[in-house]
C-alpha cells in the first residue's frame, strides 16, 4: 500500500514559518509606524517629483489649512525648496495674511477647534515622520458616509476619526459596504465604494491625495531634499580618506614581522 | 622651519619638562602587543564617538532650549533654520546610537579574551562606571528632544525609581521635581547631559585609559607580552612582542576610522532615523501627558534590560532583576576563576556559554523592542496567546542571561575547565 505524499509534515510547517517570521521579523518592529494597522496602501512618493510637492501644496492650502497648521514650515522656504515663485505663493497659497517669511501657521485657535471637532485639528508639519506617509495616503483615501458620526465621516484607517472627508468634493461620496458582526459585535466594513462621483475619477484621486502626500513628506524634513545627494559625496570623500589611510597603514606595517 | 620647531619645543620642555616624557608614555612608548584583530578597534572608535558627542553636542546647545514650551520647536529649529542644524543633530542622534554599538562590541571584546583578569581588573571596573554614565548619559539626552516617546519614557524610567521600599513615591517626586516629567525636569536633564555627566564621562575615560597604560593592552592571545623576552627595534627593555602605539596603532586605527566614518555617513545620510531604530516615530509627536504612545518603549540599546523588567511579574523585583543584570558585569573578574585569558585556549564549555549569552542579549533587546509581540502571530497564528509565549521566551534568555555567570563559576570555581596549553609568545599578526 503507498501511502499518499502529504505537504503536513510539521516538522516543515514549522521551518516555513521560521523563515516567514525571520523575513517579517526584519523589516518590523522599533521600525514599524505605532499606528501602522494591516492593510494600509502604498503611498510610493518621492521627494524628486517637484511638481507633485507643488501640486501638493497647493491642494493642501485649499483644502487642509483651514484647520491644520504646517508651524515649522515657513512659506519662503517652501518656495525655494519647491521651485515656486514667492509672489504667486502669497498670492495662491496664503489666505490667513501671513508674510512670505512666516510660518505656515492658521487663524483657529485651539480652543475652537477643540469645541468644533471635540479634538482640535493637529499640527501637520511633521505627521510624515509621525505615522508614515502610507498612513497619510491610506487615511485620506478612506473616508466612508457613517451617519452616527457628529459629523457625518467615518474612517476605516483611523476609526471614529473627528475629521470629515475635506476632499469629498474631489473623491465623490463614498460608503461602507459591512458584513454583519457576529455574536452582537459591530459590523465589520468589507470594502468601500463610491456612490455619488466626485470632480475627480478614482486615478485622478488617488494621484491628488499621492501629491498631498508627498508634500507633507517634504514638510516633515525640508533637508531631505539635499542630504542624500550631499551624502554621495561625504562617501566618496571618506572612501578616499579610508583608502589612503590603508595605503598607509601598509607601509608604516611592512616592517612588522 | 625645523629650527622654528626645535626652538618651540625647547621653550615647552624647559617650562614643562614633563609633557614629552607623558606624551611618549602613552603615545610613542607605549608598547601594545603586535597582534590586535578586528575586536580591538572598538575602544579607539568609542573615543571617536565621544569627541564626536562632545563637539556636535556643543553647537546643538547653541540653539536648544531647555524648556517644555520650547525644546519641541528648537529642535525643529535647528533641523530646519539653523544652517547646517540637520547635520550636526543626526550627527549626535546616529552618534548615540553607534556609541552603543562599539561600546557593547568592546564589552564583548573584554569576554572573549579575558580581558577583565588580573591585572586588568580596575581597567574593567573602571569600564563598567563609563558604561553606567553612559547609559544615564543617553537616558537623558533621549528625554531632551521632549517628543511624547521622550516624555512617557522618562515617566516609565523615573517610575522605577518607585519601586524602593519606604521613599520610593518621594524620591521619584524629587527626581522629576514635579509629579510628572515636566519643565524642571526637562531643565535639570539638561544640566546634567551636557555639563556634569561629560564631565564624569570625560574623567572615567581619562582613568579608563591610565589604568590600561598602566598594566598594558591584553591581546586575542591573551599572553602577558610584558612576562615574555624583552627587547625590540625601539628599546632593549620593551615587550619584543610590542610595538609603539604611535604611529603603529595610530595609522592602523585610522584605518578603522575611515571605515567606521562610512559607515556612520551612511546612516546619517540616507538613513537618519535607522528606520525608527535611532530616532523613534513616536517622537516627532510633541510631548502630551494626555495621550499614550501605542507601545511605550526606549530606544534599541536598552531593550535587553528593558525586557528583564518586564518579564518579571512584580515591579520591585523586576527593577531588582535588571539592576543586577548590569552589576554582575562589574563581578566578571571574580567569577571567572579560570587564568587562561583568550577564548581560543579555553574549554568548549566557556566557548558554548559565551556563544549563548550573547544570543540572549540580543533575544532580550527583541523582546524590548517588541519585536517578538509582532513575530508572535506570524509563527503560532493570529489567535496566539502573544503575552504567555513572549514571557515564556523572554523569561527563558533572562535565565540564560544570568546562567551565563552562575556556570561560568562553577565551571571555573570547580575546576571543570578543560584549558589547552597557551602559548609563550603571541602567534598572529599580519
Amino acid at each position: 500500500m503507498n501511502k499518499p505524499m502529504t505537504n503536513h509534515n510539521p516538522f516543515k510547517t514549522l521551518l516555513a514559518r521560521a523563515g516567514i517570521a525571520l523575513i517579517a521579523s526584519l523589516g518590523l518592529s522599533g521600525g514599524a509606524f505605532a499606528a501602522a494597522g494591516a492593510g494600509l496602501q502604498q503611498a510610493n512618493v518621492t521627494l524628486t517629483d517637484v511638481a507633485s510637492m507643488q501640486r501638493g501644496a497647493r491642494l493642501f492650502f485649499n483644502y487642509c489649512s483651514g484647520c491644520h497648521s504646517l508651524e515649522y514650515v515657513r512659506y519662503s522656504r517652501m518656495a525655494e525648496d519647491l521651485k515656486m515663485d514667492p509672489k504667486a505663493v502669497e498670492q495662491n497659497l496664503i489666505f490667513t495674511g501671513a508674510k512670505i517669511g512666516d510660518h505656515a501657521l492658521n487663524n483657529m485657535s485651539v480652543e475652537d477647534g477643540t469645541r468644533w471637532f471635540g479634538k482640535a485639528p493637529p499640527d501637520l508639519s511633521l505627521e510624515a515622520r509621525a505615522k508614515g506617509v502610507d498612513w497619510i495616503y491610506s487615511y485620506l483615501k478612506s473616508f466612508y458616509l457613517d451617519p452616527t458620526r457628529p459629523l457625518g465621516w467615518n474612517n476605516t484607517v483611523f476609526p471614529n476619526a473627528s475629521m470629515p472627508n475635506v476632499l469629498w468634493e474631489l473623491q465623490g461620496l463614498q460608503v461602507a459596504v459591512t458584513r454583519p458582526g457576529s455574536g452582537g459585535q459591530d459590523p465589520h466594513v468589507e470594502r468601500l465604494e463610491i456612490r455619488t462621483p466626485g470632480r475627480m475619477d478614482e486615478q485622478a484621486f488617488d494621484g491628488a491625495v499621492r501629491d498631498i502626500t508627498a508634500f507633507l513628506m517634504y514638510t516633515a524634513e525640508p533637508a531631505a531634499l539635499k542630504r542624500e545627494s550631499m551624502g554621495v559625496w561625504v562617501l566618496l570623500y571618506l572612501a578616499f580618506f579610508t583608502l589612503l589611510a590603508y595605503l598607509l597603514k601598509h607601509e608604516f606595517w611592512k616592517d612588522v614581522k | 622651519m625645523a629650527g622654528v620647531f626645535a626652538s618651540v619645543g625647547n621653550w615647552f620642555n624647559e617650562r614643562a619638562p614633563g609633557l614629552l616624557p607623558f606624551y611618549r608614555k602613552h603615545m610613542t612608548e607605549y608598547y601594545a602587543p603586535k597582534n590586535f584583530n578586528f575586536w580591538y578597534y572598538f575602544g579607539v572608535l568609542a573615543f571617536v564617538v565621544l569627541i564626536n558627542q562632545i563637539l556636535t553636542g556643543i553647537f546643538l546647545t547653541m540653539f536648544y532650549k531647555p524648556s517644555a514650551a520650547e525644546a519641541f520647536s528648537s529642535v525643529e529649529y535647528i533641523m530646519r533654520d539653523v544652517e547646517w542644524g540637520w547635520l550636526i543633530r543626526y550627527m549626535h542622534s546616529t552618534g548615540a546610537s553607534l556609541f552603543f554599538v562599539v561600546v557593547y562590541l568592546h564589552m564583548f571584546r573584554g569576554l572573549l579574551y579575558g580581558s577583565y583578569k588580573k591585572p586588568r581588573e580596575l581597567v574593567w571596573l573602571i569600564g563598567m562606571l563609563i558604561f553606567l554614565a553612559l547609559m544615564a548619559e543617553a537616558f537623558m539626552g533621549y528625554v531632551l528632544p521632549w517628543g511624547n516617546m521622550s516624555f512617557w519614557g522618562a515617566k516609565v524610567i523615573i517610575s522605577l525609581f518607585g519601586a524602593v521600599p519606604l521613599i520610593g513615591d518621594t524620591l521619584v517626586t524629587w527626581i522629576m521635581g514635579d509629579y510628572l516629567p515636566a519643565d524642571a525636569t526637562l531643565n535639570r536633564f539638561f544640566a546634567l547631559h551636557v555639563v556634569a555627566l561629560p564631565l564624569v564621562l570625560l574623567l572615567l575615560v581619562v582613568l579608563h585609559v591610565f589604568a590600561l597604560h598602566e598594566v598594558g593592552s591584553n591581546n586575542p592571545d591573551g599572553v602577558e607580552i610584558k612576562k615574555g623576552p624583552k627587547g625590540n627595534r625601539w628599546s632593549d627593555k620593551a615587550p619584543a612582542d610590542g610595538i609603539p602605539f604611535h604611529p603603529y596603532y595610530t595609522v592602523h586605527d585610522l584605518v578603522a576610522i575611515g571605515f567606521f566614518l562610512l559607515l556612520a555617513a551612511f546612516i546619517i545620510f540616507f538613513a537618519p532615523t535607522f528606520g525608527g531604530w535611532f530616532l523613534e516615530h513616536d517622537n516627532f509627536i510633541p510631548a502630551n501627558n494626555l495621550a499614550t504612545p501605542e507601545h511605550i518603549k526606549p530606544v534599541w540599546y536598552f531593550t535587553p534590560y528593558y525586557a528583564m523588567l518586564r518579564m518579571i511579574p512584580a515591579k520591585l523585583p523586576g527593577v531588582i532583576v535588571m539592576f543586577l543584570g548590569i552589576a554582575v558585569l562589574f563581578l566578571m573578574p571574580w567569577l571567572d576563576r579560570t587564568k587562561v585569558k583568550s577564548i581560543r585556549y579555553r574549554g568548549l564549555g566557556y566557548k558554548i556559554a559565551l556563544g549563548l549569552f550573547a544570543v540572549s542579549f540580543v533575544m532580550l533587546g527583541a523582546v524590548g523592542a517588541g519585536v517578538t509581540a509582532e513575530t508572535i502571530p506570524v509563527w503560532f497564528g493570529a489567535e496566539a496567546d502573544v503575552t504567555s509565549i513572549e514571557n515564556l521566551f523572554g523569561r527563558f534568555w533572562t535565565v540564560v542571561y544570568f546562567g551565563f555567570f552562575l556556570f561560568l563559576w562553577i565551571y571555573t570555581h570547580f575546576g571543570f575547565e578543560k584549558t589547552r596549553p597557551v602559548p609563550e609568545r603571541v602567534t598572529t599578526h599580519e
